[in-house]
C-alpha cells in the first residue's frame, strides 16, 4: 500500500494550499457607484472605490490637512498663480505605464476639457498645465485659488493611465492604486486584486477585495454580524447600539463634513413670491421653530452634530462666536407678528424619498406648527427633486451635501447669486465680493475673516437653514486591525488587516 | 291531532325547508372560510370607518419622549420612531389600504368592464385593437407598471390607487370579453337581436347581468391584490405619504429598526396579511356559491 | 401544429411593439431629467447639454423611438445611462439570476403545492382540507417583502444560518449559491405553492369524478394506486401549462423580494432603473420580459395541445 507517499502528497498539497489561499476583504457599500471614471464620476460610492483603485495627487489626512500620496512636495508661487508639484518616483500605472508629469497633464487636461467632465468647475481656475521635467509639474491659475490643492484631493486630482485611457475608461479604468480592477457586474460587484508593484505594497494586506451594494442598512449590518462581509460604511445611528453590542464587530464614527441644510425659495420664480420667500423675519421665525437637538435625539441617538453653519466644528473657518439658535416659539410667534402675516402660514416642505428624510421632515414639520406655520410635507423621489428644486418649484427643500475638505466647497455654490446649487437664487453682492475673494487668499487668518463676515450676512439674511451634520460610521468585523477613520468617510487601507 | 307529517294537506316540503331563500346564501354560509372571511371584514371596515372615535391617540401626533416604547397598557401596540401610537395608526391606515383596494378596483372595472363588454359583444376589428391592447398591458408585469405609473402620477395615495386601478383593468376587461363571448350566440341574444333591440339596450339588459357574478368574483380577488399592490408601492415610496398613516409605510419605516423596535414591523404586517386573506376567503366562497355546477 | 405556433408568433409582434411604444411614451412623461441625475452635485450645464445631444435626448419624443426600435432590430438595446455599459450585457447577465430563481421557487412551489393540492382533494371537506386551503391562500395574502424581512431577521440574524443578503453567481461556488437564494425562493415559491394547490386540487376533483376513475375502483384497485396512477396524471394536464405560465409572471414580478434580498435579478434592476430615470434600461428589461411572457404563454398553448389530443387541430 502507497499509503505514506499518498499521504505526503496530500499534506503538500495542503499546505501548498494553505499558502496560495487567497484573503479576500469584503466591502458592503450604500449604492452602486455609477461610471467608475473619477473625471466623470459623481456618486460617493465612487469615491469609495477610488480609494482603493485610484491614487491621487494629494490625500488628506484625519485631521484635515494634505499629506502627499502621488505628489510629494508642492508650493505657490510668489504671486499665488503658479502650483508646482513634486511627483513621487518610482510609480508606475496597472498597465505597466510609467506616472510622470506626462501623465499628471494628460489628467488634468482631460478633466478640464473632456466634453462630459464633472471636474470642469474644480479645475476652473487653472489655465494651464507644464511639464517641467519628468517629476515636475507646473500648474498656471488665471487667479489666485485657495481651493486648488483641495480639489487635487479628490477625483480632480486622481491619475488614470494616458495610454490605457485614450478611449473608454468606464468599463476598465487603468490607474495606479494599491488595487487594480478585475471585474463589475452592475448592482452586484466590483471586483479588485492586489497590483504587485504599487509603490507601497507592503502596507495593503489583501489579495482581492470586493465592494457589494446593499442599499439596505439594517441587511448591511446583518451581513457584517454574521460575517459575509467585513467592513461596511454609513451605518444608520439607530443600528449603532445593536452593533456595538455584538462581540464580532468594531464601530468607528467620525464628525463628517457632510450636511444637510434646509434651502428657502428667495427669488426663483413663482414659488418664491410669498411671504417665506420674500421675508427675512419668516424664514428666521421658520427656524426659531426648530429645535435641533431634538432632531438629534429623536432620530439618530444623538450620535449626529447639530449645526447653523456650512462648515463643520473641526474647521478653521468655523466660528465658535456664532451659537446655534436654540428653540424659541415665542420669538418666532413675535417675528411672525411683526412681519404682519396671518397664521398660520401655509407652507411646503419637499423632502427626498427615504425613511430618514421624512422623520426630519415630519418633526420639522410637528415643531413649526406649535409657532404658527402649517408645513404640507412632500417627499419626492430622488430624480424629481433634483429637476423640481432647481426650476424653483419648490418652497423649502431639504438637501443634503456630502462636504468638502475645503470651505469655499461647502458655501460658495449654495448662495453666490450664480452658484450652481443655489436652487432659492438668493442673491447678495456683497456676499459674493466676501465668498469671492476669500476663494483667492491663501492665509488662513485673512481667510477666516471673510467667512466669519460671510456667516454673520447668512445668519442674518436666513437663505437657508443649516440642520446637522452627519457623522461617518464605518462598522467592520473585531479581528480587523489597523484602521484609521476619517471625516470623509472613505475606507483607506492600508495596514489594515485580519489579526 | 293528526301528525304533520301524515297530513298531506300541509306543505310539508315547504315547513321543512331551511329558511335561507337562495341556494346561492345557502351554499356561502356553509362555507365556514368564507363566512369567517365576511365577518373580519366587516369588524375590520367598521373598524377602519370609526377610526376617528375608537382610536386612542391621534395617529398624526408624534411624541419625542415615547419613541419606539414597546406595546404596554397605554400603547397597546407600541409606539413608532416619533412616538405615535400604533395601534391607532393602523386603525387610521386600515382606511388608506382598504379605499386603496376598493378604489382601485372600481377604476379598474369602470374602465374594464365596458372595453370588455365591447369587445366581446361586437367582435371584429374593435375586439382585435382592444384586445392587442390588453394583451400588450398584461405582458407588463403588473407590479413594475403600477410603479412606473406611480413615479408618473408621483408619489400619493390617489396616484397609487390611479396606478394599481389601470394595471388591474386589463383583467376585467379579459374576465368580461371571455364572458360575453360564451354567451353571445345564446337564443334569448339571437331573439333579441331578429326583433330589432338596440345594442346598448342588450348589452345592458341582457349581456352584463350574466356576466356579474365572475367579475364579482374577481373583483374580491382583485381587491386582495391591490391592496398588496399599494402596501408594496407604499414600501417603494410611491404610495401615502407621510405623516399619514399606511400599513405599507409603515411598514417600510419598521424594516430600519427590527432590532430596536420589531412591534413596528409585526402589527402592519399581520394587518395587512389577515385582510388579504379575509378578501380571498371571501372571493373563494363567492365563486364556490355562485357556482352553478357545485 | 406548426402553424398555429406561425400564427401566434406573428400575432405577437403588434403586441410587442404596442408593449414597447406604451413604456416608452410613459418613461418620456416621467417627471425629472435623467441627465440632472447623472450630472450629479456639481450640475455643469455645459456638461448636462453634451449628455443630452449624446443620448439624443433632444430629439422629438417619436424620432426617438424610432431610433430605439432600429436599434433593438440590430441589437443594439442601447446604453445605461448611469453606468454607461450596454443593456445587452446588462440583461445578460441579470437574466440568469432570474431564471435560477424563478426555477427554484417553481420546485418549492411544487413540492409544497402538489401535494398538499393532491391530500386535500382526497379529504374534500374535512379538517385537512380546510387548513391546506387556509395555507395556501395565505401564501398568496402575505405581503412578499414583509415575509422576507421576518425571514431575514429570524434565519440570518438570530440563527445565522443563511446570509442575510446577496448573490454568489452558480459559476462560483453551488453552495453558496444555494445559500443565497434559498431564502428569496422560499418567499416567492410560498406564495405560488398557493395557487398550485388550488389547481391541483380542482384538477384532482374533476378527475376523481369521472367515471373512469370510478371503473378503477370498482375493478378493486387499492385507493392509493388509483390516485396517483390515474387521477394524478390526467390532472396534471393543467398543471403543466399553469407551471409554464407562472414561469412568465415570475420573469418580472421578484420586484420586491430582489429589493429585499439584494439579488441582483430583472426585478431590482427595473425598479432602480425607474427611479434612476434610466430608459434604455427599463425598456430593454420590460420588452424581454414581455418576449419571455409571450413565449411561455405560447409554450403552455403548445404543450396543453400535445397533452391533450382531443385539442389537436393540425
Amino acid at each position: 500500500m502507497k499509503f505514506a507517499p499518498l499521504m505526503t502528497t496530500a499534506l503538500l498539497l495542503l499546505a501548498a494550499n494553505a499558502a496560495v489561499a487567497e484573503t479576500t476583504l469584503r466591502i458592503g457599500i450604500q449604492d452602486d457607484p455609477d461610471v467608475l471614471d473619477p473625471h466623470r464620476s459623481r456618486t460617493y460610492s465612487g469615491r469609495l472605490v477610488y480609494t482603493a483603485l485610484c491614487d491621487k495627487l494629494v490625500d488628506i489626512s484625519p485631521d484635515l490637512t494634505y499629506v502627499p500620496q502621488l505628489a510629494t512636495a508642492w508650493n505657490w508661487s510668489e504671486d499665488g498663480k503658479t502650483l508646482t508639484m513634486t511627483l513621487r518616483e518610482g510609480v508606475t500605472f496597472h498597465d505597466g505605464e510609467a506616472f510622470d508629469a506626462a501623465a499628471v497633464k494628460f489628467n488634468l487636461d482631460r478633466a478640464r476639457t473632456l466634453p462630459d467632465s464633472l471636474r470642469k468647475s474644480e479645475l476652473s481656475s487653472v489655465e494651464s498645465v507644464d511639464v517641467i521635467d519628468a517629476k515636475t509639474v507646473a500648474i498656471k491659475v488665471k487667479q489666485p485659488d485657495a481651493t486648488l490643492i483641495s480639489q487635487l484631493s479628490d477625483r480632480a486630482g486622481m491619475m488614470l493611465a494616458p495610454k490605457a485611457s485614450a478611449t473608454d475608461v468606464g468599463s476598465k479604468p487603468v490607474c495606479s492604486g494599491p488595487y487594480k480592477f478585475v471585474q463589475r457586474v452592475q448592482q452586484d460587484r466590483i471586483v479588485l486584486e492586489r497590483f504587485d508593484h504599487y509603490w507601497n505594497k507592503q502596507a495593503y494586506h489583501f489579495d482581492k477585495v470586493i465592494f457589494l451594494p446593499i442599499p439596505d442598512t439594517s441587511v448591511r449590518l446583518a451581513n457584517l454580524r454574521s460575517g459575509d462581509l467585513d467592513i461596511i460604511e454609513r451605518v444608520a445611528p439607530t443600528d449603532v447600539k445593536t452593533a456595538k453590542a455584538d462581540s464580532h464587530v468594531q464601530v468607528f464614527s467620525t464628525p463628517g463634513l457632510g450636511y444637510m441644510q434646509l434651502m428657502y425659495n428667495t427669488n426663483n420664480g413663482d414659488k418664491a413670491n410669498n411671504p417665506l420667500g420674500k421675508d427675512k423675519r419668516v424664514r428666521k421665525a421658520f427656524e426659531l421653530a426648530i429645535d435641533r437637538d431634538a432632531i438629534n435625539q429623536v432620530v439618530f441617538e444623538g450620535l449626529y452634530a447639530p449645526s447653523a453653519q456650512p462648515f463643520p466644528k473641526s474647521s478653521p473657518y468655523y466660528d465658535k462666536d456664532l451659537p446655534i439658535p436654540a428653540r424659541d416659539v415665542e420669538a418666532s410667534k413675535k417675528l411672525l407678528a411683526e412681519a404682519g402675516v396671518k397664521t398660520p402660514v401655509s407652507v411646503e416642505l419637499k423632502v427626498a424619498n427615504n425613511p430618514i428624510a421624512q422623520q426630519v421632515g415630519q418633526i420639522i414639520q410637528a415643531m413649526a406648527e406649535e409657532a404658527g406655520f402649517k408645513v404640507n410635507l412632500v417627499a419626492t423621489e430622488y430624480a424629481t427633486l433634483l429637476s423640481e428644486q432647481q426650476a424653483g418649484n419648490f418652497q423649502i427643500g431639504m438637501s443634503a451635501w456630502s462636504g468638502r475638505p475645503d470651505p469655499d466647497g461647502d458655501i460658495h455654490q449654495f448662495v453666490t447669486c450664480k452658484g450652481g446649487q443655489n436652487d432659492g437664487r438668493f442673491c447678495d453682492p456683497k456676499l459674493d465680493e466676501l465668498l469671492n475673494k476669500a476663494r483667492t487668499v491663501n492665509d488662513q487668518a485673512q481667510r477666516q475673516a471673510l467667512y466669519f463676515e460671510a456667516l454673520r450676512l447668512l445668519a442674518d439674511d436666513v437663505p437657508t437653514s443649516y440642520l446637522y451634520f452627519d457623522p461617518r460610521i464605518i462598522a467592520m468585523r473585531s479581528n480587523l486591525t489597523g484602521f484609521v477613520p476619517n471625516p470623509d468617510g472613505l475606507i483607506r487601507l492600508n495596514d489594515v488587516a485580519f489579526k | 291531532m293528526t301528525s304533520i307529517a301524515l297530513n298531506p294537506a300541509l306543505p310539508v316540503k315547504e315547513l321543512l325547508k331551511p329558511r335561507t331563500r337562495s341556494p346561492f346564501a345557502r351554499k356561502f354560509l356553509a362555507n365556514k372560510g368564507a363566512v369567517v372571511g365576511a365577518v373580519v371584514l366587516i369588524v375590520f371596515i367598521l373598524a377602519a370607518l370609526l377610526a376617528p372615535w375608537i382610536a386612542p391617540y391621534d395617529p398624526l401626533k408624534a411624541n419625542f419622549l415615547a419613541v419606539r416604547k414597546a406595546p404596554s397598557m397605554m400603547y397597546w401596540l407600541g409606539t413608532d420612531e416619533l412616538g405615535r401610537d400604533l395601534f391607532s395608526r393602523l386603525l387610521w391606515g386600515a382606511r388608506s389600504s382598504l379605499l386603496a383596494g376598493g378604489v382601485s378596483v372600481a377604476i379598474a372595472m369602470v374602465i374594464g368592464v365596458p372595453l370588455g363588454l365591447l369587445a366581446g359583444y361586437f367582435g371584429g376589428k374593435l375586439d382585435a385593437v382592444i384586445s392587442r391592447i390588453m394583451e400588450a398591458l398584461l405582458s407588463c408585469p403588473f407590479l413594475v407598471l403600477a410603479i412606473a405609473l406611480g413615479a408618473f402620477l408621483g408619489p400619493s395615495l390617489t396616484n397609487a390607487m390611479i396606478a394599481i386601478g389601470l394595471s388591474a383593468m386589463p383583467i376585467f376587461s379579459r374576465l368580461t370579453r371571455g364572458q360575453v363571448l360564451a354567451i353571445r350566440h345564446e337564443d334569448y341574444l339571437e331573439g333579441a337581436r331578429a326583433i330589432g333591440l338596440p345594442d346598448r339596450w342588450i348589452i345592458l339588459r341582457y349581456v352584463l347581468p350574466n356576466v356579474l357574478s365572475p367579475l364579482v368574483v374577481q373583483a374580491t380577488l382583485t381587491i386582495a391584490s391591490a391592496i398588496l399592490a399599494e402596501a408594496s408601492l407604499s414600501f417603494l415610496g410611491l404610495g401615502q405619504q407621510p405623516p399619514s398613516p399606511s400599513w405599507g409605510s409603515m411598514l417600510n419605516t419598521a424594516k430600519n429598526f427590527m432590532e430596536q423596535a420589531p412591534w413596528m414591523s409585526i402589527a402592519p404586517g399581520v394587518a395587512i396579511y389577515i385582510t388579504v386573506l379575509c378578501f380571498n376567503l371571501l372571493g373563494d366562497g363567492l365563486r364556490d356559491a355562485l357556482d352553478p355546477k357545485s | 401544429m406548426l402553424i398555429f405556433i406561425l400564427r401566434r408568433l406573428l400575432s405577437a409582434i403588434p403586441t410587442l411593439i404596442l408593449v414597447s411604444l406604451f413604456v416608452f411614451t410613459l418613461q418620456k412623461l416621467l417627471p425629472g431629467d435623467p441627465v440632472q441625475a447623472m450630472a450629479g452635485e456639481e450640475r455643469d450645464p455645459a456638461v448636462m447639454e453634451y449628455l443630452r445631444e449624446k443620448y439624443r435626448l433632444n430629439d422629438p419624443v417619436p424620432l426617438q423611438y424610432v431610433h430605439w426600435v432600429g436599434n433593438v432590430l440590430q441589437g443594439d438595446f442601447g446604453t445605461s445611462l448611469r453606468t454607461e455599459q450596454p443593456v445587452t450585457t446588462l440583461l445578460a447577465s441579470k437574466l440568469p439570476v432570474t431564471i435560477e430563481l424563478a426555477v427554484l421557487a417553481l420546485v418549492i412551489a411544487l413540492l409544497i403545492g402538489i401535494p398538499t393540492g393532491v391530500i386535500s382533494a382526497v379529504r374534500k371537506g374535512t379538517a385537512v382540507d380546510y387548513g391546506a386551503n387556509v395555507f395556501a391562500l395565505s401564501g398568496i395574502s402575505i405581503p412578499h417583502f414583509w415575509l422576507g424581512i421576518l425571514l431575514i431577521m429570524i434565519f440570518a440574524v438570530k440563527l445565522q444560518w443563511l446570509p442575510a443578503s446577496g448573490f454568489v453567481p452558480l459559476g462560483e461556488n453551488l453552495g453558496q449559491n444555494l445559500k443565497t437564494l434559498i431564502l428569496p425562493a422560499f418567499v416567492l415559491g410560498a406564495g405560488l405553492s398557493g395557487v398550485l394547490m388550488r389547481h391541483t386540487r380542482s384538477a384532482m376533483l374533476e378527475v376523481l369524478r369521472a367515471d373512469y376513475v370510478r371503473t378503477a375502483r370498482a375493478k378493486g384497485l387499492f385507493p392509493r394506486t388509483v390516485i396517483l396512477k390515474h387521477a394524478l396524471r390526467n390532472a396534471l394536464m393543467p398543471i403543466v401549462t399553469l407551471t409554464t405560465l407562472l414561469f412568465g409572471e415570475l420573469l418580472g414580478g421578484a420586484v420586491l423580494t430582489e429589493q429585499v434580498f439584494s439579488i441582483p435579478g430583472f426585478g431590482k434592476m427595473i425598479v432602480d432603473a425607474v427611479f434612476n430615470r434610466d430608459y434604455a434600461v427599463v425598456q430593454g428589461v420590460v420588452l424581454c420580459v414581455a418576449i419571455g411572457f409571450l413565449l411561455l404563454n405560447l409554450l403552455a398553448d403548445v404543450l396543453y395541445r400535445l397533452i391533450n389530443p382531443r385539442l389537436r387541430t393540425a
